[in-house]
């Protein structure tokens, strides 16, 4: 049967067959149905896990994702997966699990040494004990406190192929949270007026609390048949929604079965984000516990989960359980266990006498009225408790192997306290009650505080209904067999704490006592959002689940109000702990962001490149898989002695036509480009309205009304934005439209001494020195290709960018080889490109890095005096105008043998532990002997000529560098001229 | 999330757009001087009320919205386009 506690058939485990797992090192059996918890339960073993502070032994309390104490390690095939609920977990053949927070073993765990210095480690002792001396807290006392606390291990190392996960997007009406009385009524009657609906239920089937009730298993499988043949409608078992995240969208996530698992290769989870017009909760309720010293020993379980085990799994929670409740609901319990032949110890209940009570003694059950548990005897297990007066007194001792407690039950309340629900106190059910305003969703059943499961099957219905008419539906009533009556309940007696010596747990998770709660009101930690962040109560991955209102309760006492004055926790999403890779999907490792390839990505893959990323786009680094500068400065050299080609299509490209289209970017360029004649290029800078720099690049005039502006590749949508949000706002009269060209355009340089040479046969249009000067631009034929050829160059060289339509990028591209072969052409990747443009003093994103202005980049000839641009007035300010910023300046070592580092700080010798700059840019040089760089260096052009240090203290570096104008080459320009 | 009803490519996801910030301050005239737009970049109210806002549908028809939306329930009253497309009515 799978462990001598199992006592029966469960509905979930008759006549399945045995499985074997492993928990820390036993071999195990349990049944084909079981979850880890049900299974570990069967077996008899209680104790799962040493709490987070204390180190004191746990056991199962809850049968659901509540879970704040059986959290266990998986070790699966790709590694160790850290704080897994027991009691949601369903087993499966080999499963391997173990507890969690202690060492050497779960038995006997040496840091439990902390439950007896209890004294020592009160609320928030890190604040206060670990204070002085000053060095001791990030070498001693923070590595030792995290040693000791915290839960599972995550597994250091990374696999390369993780269990895989996806996501999927789901659309639908309405989606009705929980398939209990309430949330399968409400499906039938929307799914019959022939809305979509999602109905998504967290248990491995739907029925919620009417499978705890054999009267209801006619009902619940004929609302069941009805909605396999409703066809909008979706049952979504396992899918525990944990989000609502406004404008009708939630996030869900759905835990495959093993036999679904195995169908889509191994998939364990599915994310799930819906979209729906409607949201029905009928999430149902959750049992609170009691706080009462040694509430917390293995052993004591909450009623609702022992009768869950019961039904489910056939298993007992006990060879001689006790009861402690204040409330009918859970004697129910109690009856089934002594139904299947279970030796019940007795019932302690504080009101003196019930309905049930008087059921219980007519089977022999000793119960217990107007009494409380004071005390439980037993660490690794109840043995024993202690039964006092309602005053304290002790009245006996009785013997027992368990104890179910019972607090009475409150609304799961967590998703609609995401919606924004006000919370209403109930003081017959001593419970907050949320309220939800129609537009933000509906509540129905046990969640909105309607008792019983008839009542909340109508009530599911009910608000079916209104939700029907809100979507302008309507639906006869279903031929439904009749409900099985509520049964009369007498009333609950409120009770939240036991005082007495021992530690009594409101958060069994973060181990936080009535006492911690107590000290924070002593200290002024009185309103609930700071007592809980003082105490950490509720901060648990359960978020208070069980325990949370009753540490309110603990809370309103110690500062003498209401309870209904101090509130409850507030249930953020998630509503229960993900794994991250769940979230992630797969969104990860190659598919982590799209890449975006070039038009000739094939060609240089074939070529020998090593790929960069940059922005989303896989650019050629140098077209060698050779690490080292070797090949990047044969490609650089290549350029500076004859010719090079280089492919530049990643650089944004926007097409601006219109009427307007110069007097448009007269506004956003801080130059002026209407008067640039057509045919020719400016280069542009860009700012953003607060004066710094946004971006630079050239802009070419094709036609009066007609530009080309290209960007930075890693600005580029950038670009567009500000300029698309400025047209229909700023400058919403003007008639313009653009156009982003960036995939349509292949773009490659050509560039060099013989780079005439190279374009001339591919054009008939003349580009000599005199027809094409340096800056022109004509649309022509290229290679037999309609293109655009810009006499623009980055490197310092005479060069030439043809721009060409992508799908001819190869013709073209090929043409250039070929027709530069006989200068030996080569093509050039980023490292070279990058070589180049230092020696020349050209700028990129390095030195455009958001806090630099035109001025600091020695650009400030290009502000016009004349006529407005975005960013001019604050650009005018004078803090981005002081002398000491940062300017860029070029920069070389004294010593022709030393390197360079970008990030280096730029130091004076007399006092090199202020750092006056740094290095952005740094390469071996062709032009120069040694390395060159670029730097940002305070007041930097009036040190021109100065010697500095450049440090890197994390190479332990020290460099002897002079400053020079950041325009090392060729500052006449008569290369780009010539 | 918020879905923001576009005008022109119908409900859509938070995602696919980018927040422009407060929709009732006009860039100030060229002259008007450094107080007005330190003002306009700098100074925000941060109402618990009903606000008007761009947003730029860059993942969609790029074009720019004027949405009102409640801050503090996301509740959406009103997207309209922050102008008409210049150059539409000539089909261009």
């Amino acid at each position: 049967m799978g462990g001598p506690a199992r006592i029966g058939p469960g509905m979930l485990t008759a006549g399945s067959r045995p499985l074997h797992f492993r928990f820390d090192g036993r071999e195990l059996q349990g049944l084909a149905g079981d979850t880890l918890a049900s299974a570990l339960l069967a077996n008899g073993v209680l104790q799962v896990g040493r709490s987070f502070k204390y180190h004191r032994p746990r056991g199962i309390v809850t049968a659901g994702p509540e879970e704040p104490c059986a959290l266990v390690d998986v070790i699966g095939l790709h590694g160790r997966e850290p704080n897994v609920p027991a009691s949601t977990l369903p087993l499966s053949e080999g499963l391997t699990a173990e507890s969690q927070n202690r060492w050497p073993s779960l038995r006997l765990d040496v840091r439990s040494l902390a439950d007896r210095l209890a004294r020592f480690l009160p609320a928030g002792f890190y604040y206060k004990t670990f204070m002085s001396p000053g060095w001791a807290w990030e070498r001693l006392y923070e590595p030792l406190i995290r040693r000791a606390a915290g839960l599972g291990r995550l597994s250091a190392d990374l696999e390369p192929h993780a269990d895989p996960a996806e996501t999927v997007h789901d659309h639908a009406d309405v989606l009705v949270v929980g398939a209990g009385a309430a949330g399968l009524a409400a499906a039938c009657r929307l799914g019959g007026a022939g809305l979509r609906v999602i109905l998504a239920e967290q248990d491995v089937l739907c029925g919620g609390g009417t499978l705890l009730d054999e009267r209801w298993t006619q009902w619940r499988n004929a609302l069941r048949a009805r909605l396999e043949q409703l066809p909008t409608v979706r049952c979504l078992t396992r899918t525990a929604v944990l989000g609502a995240y406004g404008h009708g969208v939630f996030g869900a996530l759905e835990t495959l079965s093993a036999d679904e698992s195995a169908r889509f290769g191994g998939l364990r989870e599915r994310f799930r984000v819906m979209r729906v017009r409607r949201v029905l909760l009928a999430t149902g309720v959750l049992e609170r516990l009691i706080a009462f010293p040694g509430n917390d020993v293995p052993g004591v379980m909450l009623a609702g989960a022992a009768l869950r085990y019961l039904r489910r799994y056939g298993v007992a929670a006990g060879r001689r359980p006790a009861l402690f409740a204040n409330n009918d609901e859970a004697y129910e319990a109690l009856f089934a266990l002594a139904a299947a032949g279970v030796h019940c110890a007795g019932v302690i209940d504080p009101r003196p006498d019930s309905r049930p009570a008087a059921r219980a003694r007519a089977l022999g059950i000793p119960v217990h009225g107007a009494a409380l548990v004071g005390a439980v005897d037993g660490r690794h297990q109840v043995r024993a408790v202690t039964i006092t007066e309602l005053d304290g007194r002790p009245r006996f001792v009785l013997e027992a192997d368990g104890l179910l407690i019972s607090g009475g039950q409150l609304p799961a309340s967590a998703l609609a306290g995401q919606l924004g629900a006000t919370l209403e106190w109930h003081e017959g059910q001593a419970a907050f009650i949320p309220q939800l305003a129609a537009a933000s969703g509906h509540i129905a059943g046990g969640a909105r505080g309607v008792c019983g499961l008839a009542a909340a099957a109508a009530d599911g219905d009910a608000a079916a209904c209104a939700v029907a008419a809100e979507l302008g539906r309507s639906a006869a009533a279903l031929d439904l067999p009749p409900v099985p009556a509520d049964p009369e309940a007498t009333a609950l007696r409120p009770l939240w704490e036991v005082r007495g010596r021992g530690k009594a747990f409101v958060d069994l998770q973060n181990d936080v006592t009535t006492d911690d709660i107590r000290l924070a009101v002593r200290e002024g930690y009185e309103h609930l959002e700071h007592m809980k962040r003082y105490t950490t109560f509720g901060m648990a991955t359960d978020q208070g689940r069980i325990g949370g209102l009753v540490g309110c309760a603990v809370l309103a006492e110690a500062r003498g109000v209401p309870l209904s004055e101090v509130g409850a926790l507030r249930e953020r999403p998630f509503t229960q702990p993900v794994p991250f890779a769940a979230l992630a999907g797969a969104e990860v490792r190659g598919h982590f962001r799209p890449r975006r390839r070039l038009a000739l990505h094939a060609w240089h893959e074939s070529a020998g490149a090593t790929f960069v990323s940059a922005g989303l786009w896989l650019r050629p680094l140098v077209y060698s898989r050779e690490p080292g500068w070797a090949p990047v400065l044969a490609e650089a050299r290549a350029v500076r002695e004859r010719v090079g080609i280089t492919d530049v299509s990643t650089l944004g490209k926007i097409d601006v036509q219109g009427p307007d289209a110069a007097r448009f970017l007269d506004l956003m360029y801080a130059n002026t480009f209407s008067t640039v004649a057509v045919g020719r290029a400016r280069y542009g800078i860009m700012l953003r309205e607060d004066g710094l720099l946004l971006d630079d690049g050239t802009t070419s005039r094709l036609a009066a009304g007609h530009f080309i502006i290209t960007t930075t590749t890693a600005n580029s949508a950038a670009v567009l934005e500000h300029l698309e949000f400025h047209l229909q706002s700023t400058c919403a009269a003007l008639d313009v439209v653009l156009t982003d060209i960036a995939d349509q355009w292949a773009q490659f340089a050509v560039a060099g001494p013989r780079a005439r040479e190279v374009v001339a046969p591919l054009t008939a249009l003349d580009i000599s020195k005199e027809a094409f000067p340096f800056m022109a631009v004509a649309e022509t034929t290229l290679a037999g290709v309609p293109g655009r050829l810009f006499r623009i160059s980055f490197s310092g060289e005479l060069a030439y960018e043809l721009a060409v339509p992508a799908t001819e990028a190869l013709a073209v591209w090929s043409a250039l080889l070929e027709s530069g072969a006989r200068f030996d052409i080569r093509p050039y990747g980023l490292d070279a490109l990058n070589t180049l443009r230092i020696e020349k003093g050209h700028i990129t994103t390095a030195e455009l890095n958001g806090n630099t202005t035109a001025e600091d980049l020695g650009l400030q000839r290009l502000l016009k005096k004349q006529g407005d641009f975005i960013g001019r007035t604050l650009a005018q300010r004078a803090g981005l105008n002081a002398g000491e910023r940062l300017q860029l300046v070029g920069v070389r070592p004294a010593a022709r043998s030393a390197r360079l580092r970008n990030g280096s700080q730029l130091v004076s010798p007399a006092a090199p532990g202020m750092s006056l700059g740094y290095l952005t840019s740094a390469t071996p040089s062709i032009e120069f002997d040694g390395w060159v760089g670029l730097a940002l260096l305070s007041a930097g052009r009036q040190r021109i000529g100065e010697r500095l240090l450049a440090r890197s203290p994390v190479h332990a570096e020290e460099v002897e560098v002079q400053i020079l104008s950041a325009h090392m080459l060729d500052p006449e320009n008569t290369r780009v001229r010539s | 999330m918020l879905r923001i009803p576009c005008p022109w490519c119908g409900l859509r996801d938070e995602s696919e757009f980018r927040y422009r910030g407060d929709a009732g301050r006009p860039r100030p005239a060229a002259e008007a001087g450094l107080d007005a737009f330190n003002t306009h970049v700098y100074e925000r109210d941060n109402p618990r009320d009903w606000h008007t806002e761009w947003w730029l549908h860059i993942a969609g028809c790029r074009r720019l919205l004027r949405v009102v939306r409640h801050t503090l329930t996301h509740e959406i009253r009103s997207v309209e386009a922050a102008s008409q497309p210049q150059g539409a009515e000539r089909g261009r």
